[in-house]
């Protein structure tokens, strides 16, 4: 039987600073080397400041992948030597000396297999290695010190995965999951980054390090599959080994360094003392905690009668939830469900769109309020919101600008209506008879109007044109 | 001018107008320059110390605020660092290394108008008890120039015996404070574990050591730790003292005080004047109303094995940094992968610090952790239970600060083992997070002699007391340079 296991490195991006220093814990926006202090560069005499925010934010992804929470929490000392790391060792937890680490023994549930994590560590990630020169002979490292010390949350699980698509399945769940929690952003670049272990039935296990993103963390799985199952079918024995993914090439190569070799003299670390993760806290962090995915879905579909399909779709994205959250009412709820996940989710499927969108959740309940009493079409509502979406103005505004308001005119429906009268003969002929021929002649209303007529009205001087 | 005062003197003097803080650090330096050359106390000394303190007058003269204090001339060991300033650690690695940041305790002294005048010397990232293992040379022993000043701390304690400044910092990881204090006869403290922050002091083995105040007096001593101690953000490992006044009250004396004679530290290997001196202090202490008696710390005779075993696995992690990449000597990347750089650069690690870090890199390794690494923390632990055990019935232990008499410079250079083996009574207090004090007792054939006084962690107001007790029992010659 296959089996994979993962090590899963999530930066808590929504931290103001790093896990030990005051430099921004969002490094992304500075210039090379600039986000950096005594602290993270390690310098002579420099110490760790426990960031108590990063502990907390820990605490609520232990909680939430329902493991167990230790009574007080240590920081140990991963020593190796690496131009990444400016202290040449790594803060980070370990359970070996008694459970110490943010999160012990927990589990998830991957739709109906249940993923049991091993445990859950906090620790520093490193800098940044760019490499530089065409060959071997010319290369020349160099390193950016920003992201040094930017809190990093490792969570491991147990090899309880049998195919790639259960892992796969489950990072959409754990990055929802993150995500709605508040304490990642998993579409940043670099945010979620994977390591896997993998086996066949009779073979040994081999560590694949290095997978940059989820999406790739698949596609190595399967590789690395297929290249074990191919060795066994050949009777080659698979080693144990660590191998690195080769993110051009798309394979798994042979890690020739001696890194499962090394020795990291793992000991306590003095500098930060022990943590007491208090039940008070834990109760308060607790409280504080956003509802589930889970439990919003259920909810969306009991009280609102969203489809299923639709509320699972809404609860499990948190820009989408939120945005529902704050805009709808009782009467609104399925519509507004409707918009966003039908329109909205066209007009911003990638993280730039998002985030230049002007959209806010007053739009969409003046978007439904003008589509419940028939001062815009459906089909106008959606024209709207493209433009909303792009400027950001008044819903109002965009209806004048562009002009989508709905005729409600009596008088000047009328007059249309009479012009299809009169060149629709036949089928005014057949409507009086069959009442569903009725609904062609509201169709060349509208055709007339662009889709702007108001449809109950047309309906009803319709009714009384044909008599 | 009479540049031998003490801290609290040379506050009054400036005070009340007899001399001026400008003047007295002129002379300073004038003495540091002139004797510096047979002591070597000094690894550099502030030019601009002089300006500074004609500064801190102006401020006096002008009636604004002034810190407590006043211009006064301090040494600070060159394992902190000040903004802007050589910290070498005594190491060719650092040798031009300049901190961009104050130490913790810097910024407080320099918000009370302290006065800077140099960084002085150090066993190499303080591993040494001798001050001969600084990669600039040996400190001598003002009390005889052939003699070892005691160490790691020992340019603090030789500049502050030959008056080339007021007081001194020093750092005390097993001993380092203390040993010096007593081989120079001043008085050198060691605070309880978190009294005052480490930030800025280059770490050594960061889960046992201390900054601690070397000066001429008690209340000497007092004064600095009023000014450096307590909470400090940047420190995690800092206690709140509350803001505690250690110079209120230092006179409250000793009567009815229990204290228990640590028989470990009298025992095999202990020079027999150092012996006497012991007894002698231990009479004095009782004529005062205190009552002593034996006390037994077993695992005392293991401490300085658990203590070189911790000390260098921490070491080996702290130093772990020094791979000359962000900082350190002129020395190309030219044609190195990162591991065989790292290696070459790490040569410039004097003979000390190098063994130590071999011993650090193998005593917590995989398979001789237990053995080991693992073994050291357990002798820890019980010897922390043993003297908690002994807090319980004394108030006080006391024991000789060092076993021997200072020795002649280069005489044990060549012998780590043996002098290992002097930490004995010294480590004590760094492995169980005491505090601990050494007061000048005595001269013997011209050889200075410290008694140690402990007390229980946040006792140090009591343990200052007592030492206060003790050092006005004896009256002890001037220093002949």
């Amino acid at each position: 039987m296959t089996k994979i296991g993962l090590e899963i490195h999530c930066q808590l991006t929504n931290l103001e600073s790093k896990l030990f220093c005051s430099c921004k814990a969002n490094y992304r926006e500075f210039e090379i080397n600039e986000n950096i202090c005594p602290i993270c560069m390690g310098l002579p005499g420099s110490l760790p400041r426990l960031n108590q925010e990063a502990v907390k934010k820990a605490t609520i992804i232990a909680m939430a992948l329902n493991c167990t929470i230790p009574d007080k929490i240590a920081f140990f000392r991963k020593n190796y030597f690496y131009p990444d790391l400016p202290k040449n060792f790594q803060i980070t937890q370990l359970n070996i000396y008694g459970d110490t680490s943010i999160g012990g023994t927990g589990s998830i549930m991957v739709g109906d297999k249940k993923i049991k994590i091993t445990r859950i560590q906090l620790e520093e990630d490193p800098g940044r290695l760019i490499y530089e020169g065409s060959s071997s002979k010319n290369l020349i490292t160099l390193v950016d010190y920003n992201r040094a010390g930017t809190p990093l949350v490792e969570i491991v699980t147990e090899p309880d995965f049998e195919n790639p698509k259960q892992v796969r399945e489950f990072l959409n769940i754990l990055s929802d999951l993150l995500e709605n929690l508040g304490v990642s952003d998993p579409s940043l670049d670099g945010a979620m980054r994977a390591d896997a272990n993998v086996s066949i039935e009779g073979g040994k296990k081999v560590e694949i390090k290095n997978i940059g993103s989820f999406h790739d963390l698949e596609k190595a799985t399967i590789f690395e599959i297929t290249r074990q199952e191919s060795l066994h079918s050949r009777n080659i024995a698979i080693i144990q080994e660590t191998r690195h993914w080769d993110e051009q090439r798309k394979i798994t190569v042979s890690s020739r360094s001696k890194e499962e070799d090394l020795d990291y003299r793992y000991f306590l670390e003095g500098d930060i003392p022990w943590v007491k993760i208090d039940p008070e806290i834990q109760k308060e962090l607790k409280s504080q905690m956003p509802e589930s995915i889970n439990s919003k879905k259920e909810r969306y579909i009991s009280q609102f009668d969203i489809p299923t399909q639709v509320a699972s779709v809404l609860s499990s994205d948190k820009f989408y939830s939120d945005l529902f959250e704050v805009s709808h009412t009782k009467s609104n709820a399925k519509e507004i469900a409707n918009i966003i996940t039908t329109d909205l989710m066209g007009l911003v499927d990638t993280r730039e769109k998002r985030e230049e969108s002007k959209i806010t959740a007053k739009h969409l309940t003046d978007l439904t309020d003008s589509i419940q009493s028939g001062k815009i079409s459906r089909n106008s509502a959606k024209n709207a919101l493209y433009e909303i979406v792009k400027t950001g103005k008044d819903l109002s505004q965009v209806i004048t600008e562009l002009d989508l308001g709905n005729v409600s005119d009596e008088s000047e429906l009328l007059h249309i209506i009479r012009e299809v009268i009169s060149e629709e003969s036949q089928a005014v002929l057949e409507a009086k008879s069959n009442p569903q021929t009725i609904n062609y002649l509201v169709g060349k209303v509208m055709q007339k109007t662009k889709g702007k007529a108001d449809p109950t009205l047309t309906l009803d001087l319709l009714k009384k044109q044909i008599g | 001018m009479n540049l031998k005062i003490s801290a609290l003197e040379f506050v009054q003097e400036v005070q009340n107008g007899n001399i001026s803080a400008e003047d007295f650090v002129a002379k300073t330096l004038e003495r540091i320059q002139n004797i510096d050359e047979k002591l070597h106390a000094f690894l550099s000394v502030n030019e601009d110390a002089v300006n500074q303190a004609r500064e801190i007058d102006k401020k006096i003269k002008s009636g604004n605020k002034v810190g407590a204090c006043f211009g006064m001339p301090i040494s600070i060991k060159d394992n902190m660092c000040i903004k802007n300033s050589k910290t070498t650690c005594a190491s060719k690695m650092l040798e031009n290394y300049v901190s961009p940041y104050d130490a913790t305790v810097i910024t407080k002294l320099k918000e009370q108008d302290a006065v800077f005048v140099g960084k002085v010397n150090l066993d190499e990232f303080a591993m040494g008890l001798t001050t001969e293992f600084s990669a600039f040379g040996a400190s001598k022993n003002p009390w005889n120039t052939e003699y070892v000043p005691g160490g790691s701390s020992g340019g603090s304690a030789v500049s502050v015996s030959a008056f080339e400044c007021v007081a001194s910092l020093g750092s005390d990881t097993g001993g380092s404070v203390r040993n010096p204090a007593s081989f120079c006869s001043v008085v050198g403290y060691k605070p309880t574990y978190g009294l005052i922050s480490r930030y800025g002091l280059i770490s050594y083995a960061n889960s046992i050591e201390q900054i601690g105040p070397i000066t001429r007096t008690v209340k000497d001593t007092a004064f600095m730790l009023n000014i450096i101690s307590g909470l400090d953000p940047n420190d995690n490992t800092t206690v709140d003292n509350k803001n505690e006044d250690y110079l209120s009250g230092i006179d409250s004396g000793i009567e009815g005080k229990k204290i228990g004679i640590i028989k470990e530290m009298i025992g095999e290997g202990i020079d027999p004047t150092v012996l006497s001196a012991t007894k002698d202090a231990i009479s004095k202490l009782e004529t005062l109303g205190a009552t002593c008696e034996e006390v037994s710390l077993d695992m005392v005779k293991y401490s300085v094995a658990a203590y070189y075993t911790i000390t260098a696995t921490e070491a080996g992690s702290n130093l772990a940094r020094f791979d000359n990449l962000r900082y350190g000597y002129d020395f190309s990347v030219e044609g190195y992968e990162f591991n065989s750089y790292i290696s070459k650069a790490r040569q410039k690690f004097g003979p000390e610090v190098t063994r130590r870090m071999i011993i650090g890199g193998f005593v917590p390794s995989a398979g001789h952790a237990g053995k080991y690494f693992l073994k050291a923390l357990k002798v820890k632990n019980k010897l922390t239970r043993e003297i908690n055990e002994a807090f319980k019935k004394f108030d006080l232990l006391i024991a000789p600060t060092v076993p021997i008499l200072p020795f002649k410079i280069g005489e044990k250079i060549d012998d780590p083992v043996s002098l290992f083996q002097i930490d004995i009574n010294t480590v004590t207090a760094n492995l169980t997070g005491k505090p601990a004090i050494s007061v000048p007792f005595a001269i013997s054939n011209g050889l200075p002699i410290g008694i140690q006084l402990f007390t229980d962690s946040m006792q140090d107001k009591l343990l200052l007391q007592a030492a206060y007790a003790l050092e006005q029992t004896v009256s002890l010659p001037e220093v002949p340079i």
